[in-house]
């Protein structure tokens, strides 16, 4: 038992899925500590904010202010500022003035500042313009001449029903992001309610993974008590067994499931009963090839020692049969979690997932980011880090399936 | 004398493991087999007996690797020769072999015939499908194999009848030297019995030059082989002519050995049976001194310490124990 | 080699052991049906040693499974010293099993591999009724047992069986047997699968057993030189059905049916010339 362990533990493909799986399991349990609260909590008004940094703006004018003369500020600022209209604008009026822009990249703010600077002319009306275009690139290049700095910002509050500047904020002003009384960082954004992502996805891998391992349990505990009984007291009881197995065999599974799940009706699908009803559907296979690997061993040596020795039907399986599937069936157990989890993501998908009030699951974000259309606006943060994290929970689930099939099965070894 | 068809000289080769603990399982054997002759090796299981076929072939693969040592068929030398020449030019027409088990090997998707056209061309790349034919049918009719075998897909024949194609199809190239494994152990006495015939009737008719018999069944070794070679620990501990060794047999382990022959002959029934106890060593770290030290009834501290030369005596006996022939005789006597 | 030739006893006024009239087994039914056993009568004596001999196919295993009540015969009845033989509940099987028990072909498979030398001996001890007793008692018993054939059980416990060789093995199921003494022991080829020298040892521990505790071993084989060696009665099995059986002696040195006369002339011998002038190799 020691030796096949040791030997599991040298398997460099058990090892692998091993450290992805728990490196999984070890963040769903340390993320929640430094980022306590409800997963799905609204904390944003309105859909899907980017991944990034927040701090409140309100806070930031009232916080301590110091001057830096950055070089590079101006710059900065016009680059962030001038919108992609204004310098497809740009282009059109280097066009009109006809110069050669062959060699202009709009990206490049440098070179586009420093081609308006060289060619802007407000006295020169270019042949076709219009009075409003005219008026519009004066106005642009006044607010580019703010930007370059020396302009300032004024804070102005209401007094007995007046304004009063408050303060004046310059572009040469900063302040430290620890002095602003409210940060917030969302490394994924928000999703179409405005909950954190990242905190969510944590919450509902964990919820996947408790509904993988209920659904392998159910799934695992049905097919091994249908495999053995089928498999080793043969006869009558085998053929009805077999009967049943096959039934749900050539039903679709998954269709069999949607049908389930479906009448079962929205309110009583809690996560344990989608698991359940997983399970439920699941067992086939792990009652399949359990019986068939029992057929095998019933006839053998020691099963019928064990029987001359008066030993009780329950203790031969017990003791006498188990053991030799168990290394299989714990195979057969983490393919099962495996497939629990994706049948659980794809039945979500579809809507027929837990009910969406109290937990919040890898299927269901995955629903949340369909129906809100986070795939055709361009919100990837809503679904791709799903998506990864189903991937990389099935693969070093099958990864450390693969591995400890070859420790257990010899023809695989290499 | 006759001529030599294989003479293998100081032979040793080992198992390389996974945990760099070699096994040294051949360790410096020497023999030849005349033309005409066949020799037979006796020994338990896990002492080098079908380690040493393996070897002698000279078609290394991982895990077995050469060491040391000549194998010498018809003049040629194999030993060191890489594997893909000596599959191209040794193995068929100057060795043939037949593992242990060989019936069951046959691909059941290919006809026999597919076989023989396989070793042929191996060998012979221009002969023509019809010429093969002709080779074959002739062989077969010669040793008594129905002609429709060869068009029959190996799931067809009985066990016996498919050992004996599969000894037909390896020695369609008439070998100087058949090495055959355990050819008959998983078959019906009867069976055996034409198993046996057969390739005594390829040896006769000059097919196959010389033989050499591997099997832990004495008896049968008896009746088949010329001489017999007794191997213990991946070494050779006597050799001598069948008759010799089954009932004059000089070292404690091949005495051992034939002591327990059972046959259903009147008188073996009151023989007390000879028990050997304990296990062939550890050949990752073989014993210094005499290998079967540990096993043997009159071994002393000498025996363990000292290294064993192979000792010569009657008419190309030899034997490997610190005892003298005369010594030894007079300690089986008074069991 | 001077030891005196074990007499040839006869056991025919011996009380019986097992015996049955007209044992059958068939599997399948319609065109795939095979009679494996057929209708085969047996007098199995207490104390004998009756070895069953038949090439592979022959049904001995099949016989056998039946005589140890393994399988259930298709026609026909086994009679348990005397009386038909009832182990139709599990508590009548158990009972029965008290009585007969087994040492297998292939030791490797015997064991459960997950099961500790101890625990396999504790066992024996516990079927024979001695829960009760101490851990020194016990510790005795499987000593004796473990000496009887060899073995020191102070270097097997804590071991796996998987870390014995096959001849350790087998012999530990004669310790096990040891300890159950049952009134029949059927061997199922337990030689077939030890080297030479090991199933010397293993014969003789047999044949003392038998002498030990008085049961009645049915050893089963395909080699008819061992059975002869070891065999009070021998009983030939061909296609599934008895074709000689009688004293060891009898049999094996003067045989009267085709099949036994051809069995032992194709045994090669060492005496005796082997004579393959009379194969026909077209025959098959």
């Amino acid at each position: 038992m020691k030796n096949t362990i040791r030997q599991v533990f040298h398997s460099p493909k058990f090892v692998g899925g091993f450290v992805i799986f728990v490196a999984i399991l070890l963040t769903m349990i340390i993320y929640p500590l430094f980022n306590p609260g409800n997963p799905l909590e609204q904390i944003g008004v309105g859909t899907f904010a980017k991944p990034g940094t927040y701090f409140s703006l309100y806070d930031a004018t009232k916080a301590k202010t110091d001057t830096f003369r950055l070089p590079e500020a101006d710059e900065n600022r016009l680059a962030a500022s001038l919108s992609a209209e204004d310098r497809v604008a740009m282009v059109e009026y280097f066009t009109a003035m006809g110069i050669d822009i062959s060699e202009l990249d709009t990206e490049d703010t440098d070179t586009l500042l420093q081609m308006w600077e060289d060619n802007y002319d407000p006295s020169v009306r270019p042949k076709g313009m219009t009075g409003a275009k005219v008026n519009y690139y004066k106005r642009l290049n006044n607010s580019l001449q703010d930007l370059k700095g020396g302009d300032t910002l004024v804070v102005a509050e209401e007094v007995d029903g007046e304004l009063v500047e408050s303060k004046k904020i310059s572009t040469t002003d900063y302040v430290r992001t620890g002095a602003v009384a409210n940060v917030k960082t969302l490394p994924l954004g928000t999703d179409n309610f405005g909950r954190d992502v990242l905190k969510e996805l944590v919450s509902a891998t964990g919820t996947s993974i408790g509904i993988g391992l209920l659904a392998g349990v159910v799934a695992t505990l049905i097919g091994l008590t249908f495999g053995l009984l089928a498999g080793y007291v043969g006869g009558f009881l085998d053929d009805f067994i077999m009967f049943i197995t096959n039934i749900f065999t050539v039903i679709p599974g998954f269709v069999l499931l949607i049908l389930i799940s479906y009448s079962i009706g929205q309110e009583q699908r809690g996560a344990a009963v989608v698991a359940t009803v997983i399970g439920l559907t699941g067992w086939t296979w792990t009652a399949r090839s359990v019986r068939s690997q029992v057929i095998s061993l019933r006839n053998r040596d020691h099963v019928n020692l064990s029987k001359l020795s008066g030993h009780s039907l329950v203790r031969i399986i017990l003791t006498d049969i188990l053991p030799y599937i168990a290394s299989y069936v714990v195979m057969a157990f983490i393919l099962q979690v495996s497939s629990g989890i994706l049948a659980e993501a794809q039945l979500s998908l579809l809507g027929l997932g837990p009910r969406t009030t109290e937990v919040p699951t890898l299927g269901l974000m995955m629903n949340w980011a369909m129906l809100y259309s986070a795939h055709t606006n361009g919100s990837w943060w809503a679904y791709f880090p799903v998506i990864l994290v189903i991937t990389l929970i099935s693969f070093s689930l099958n990864l450390m399936n693969t591995g400890l099939d070859q420790v257990f099965n010899p023809t695989l070894r290499d | 004398m006759g001529k030599v068809m294989l003479e293998v000289r100081n032979l040793k080769t080992k198992y390389v493991t996974r945990f760099h603990e070699d096994v040294y399982a051949v360790d410096g054997v020497s023999f030849a087999i005349e033309e005409g002759k066949s020799l037979g090796i006796a020994g338990e299981s896990g002492c080098g007996k079908s380690t040493l076929a393996l070897s002698m072939m000279g078609y290394y693969f991982p895990p077995l690797h050469y060491m040391s040592g000549d194998i010498i068929i018809d003049g040629q030398n194999i030993s060191g020769m890489d594997p893909d020449t000596v599959r191209k030019t040794i193995l068929g027409n100057e060795i043939a072999y037949i593992p242990q088990a060989a019936m069951n090997a046959l691909n059941p998707t290919q006809k026999i015939i597919r076989f023989l056209e396989d070793v042929v061309h191996a060998h012979d790349p221009k002969a023509t499908k019809k010429e093969i034919r002709e080779m074959a049918e002739a062989r077969f009719a010669e040793v008594g194999l129905p002609l429709e075998a060869l068009d029959k897909h190996a799931v067809e024949l009985s066990g016996g009848m498919k050992q004996r194609t599969v000894i037909a199809v390896s020695t369609i190239l008439n070998p100087k030297v058949l090495i055959a494994d355990e050819p008959s152990s998983a078959l019906d006495v009867t069976s055996q019995k034409m198993v046996i015939k057969m390739m005594r009737q390829l040896m006769e008719s000059g097919h196959v030059k010389s033989m050499l018999f591997i099997t832990h069944e004495l008896p049968l070794l008896y009746n088949v082989t010329d001489d017999i070679m007794v191997m213990y620990a991946g070494q050779i501990v006597e050799k001598g002519t069948a008759k010799e060794m089954v009932f004059d047999p000089v070292h404690p382990y091949s005495h051992g050995l034939m002591g327990s022959i059972l046959v259903p002959e009147e008188g073996t029934r009151g023989h007390k049976l000879a028990a050997i106890p304990g296990a062939p060593p550890n050949l990752k770290h073989p014993p210094d001194g005499c290998r079967f030290a540990a096993r043997c009834k009159y071994a002393t501290a000498d025996c363990r310490y000292t290294s064993i030369p192979e000792k010569s005596f009657g008419e190309g006996r030899m034997y490997r124990c610190l005892m003298g022939i005369d010594e030894l005789k007079e300690v089986y006597s008074h069991e | 080699m001077n030891e005196p030739a074990r007499v040839q006893k006869d056991f025919s006024n011996a009380p019986l052991c097992l015996s049955g009239k007209g044992v059958t087994k068939v599997f399948g039914f319609g065109d795939k049906k095979t009679v494996a056993v057929d209708h085969v009568d047996f007098e199995f004596h207490e104390g004998e040693f009756v070895s069953i001999v038949g090439e592979s196919g022959s049904g001995k295993t099949t016989l056998s499974k039946m005589l140890l009540g393994l399988s259930n015969a298709t026609e026909g009845e086994i009679f348990f010293q005397g009386k038909p033989r009832d182990i139709g509940s599990g508590h009548k099987k158990k009972e029965y099993w008290k009585g007969i028990q087994a040492i297998f072909q292939d030791p490797f498979s015997s064991f459960n591999t997950f099961q500790k030398i101890d625990t396999v001996l504790l066992d024996c001890i516990n079927m024979r009724g001695g829960k009760s007793l101490s851990k020194g008692e016990k510790f005795n018993m499987m000593s004796e047992a473990c000496h009887f054939v060899n073995l020191e059980f102070k270097e097997l416990t804590n071991k796996y069986p998987f870390e014995l060789s096959g001849g350790q093995m087998q012999r530990l199921m004669i310790a096990r047997i040891f300890l159950l003494k049952p009134k029949i022991l059927l061997a199922d080829e337990p030689t077939s699968m030890v080297d030479a020298c090991s199933r010397a040892t293993i014969l003789d521990m047999l044949l003392n057993l038998r002498d030990e505790i008085g049961m009645t071993v049915i050893f089963i084989t395909h080699d008819i030189g061992l059975a002869y060696y070891i065999s009070d009665t021998v009983y030939i099995m061909e296609h599934g059905k008895f074709v000689e059986y009688g004293k060891a002696d009898e049999v094996i040195l003067n045989p009267h049916a085709p099949y036994t006369k051809r069995l032992i002339s194709d045994v090669p011998k060492i005496h005796e010339e082997w004579d393959l002038s009379t194969v026909d190799l077209k025959a098959e």
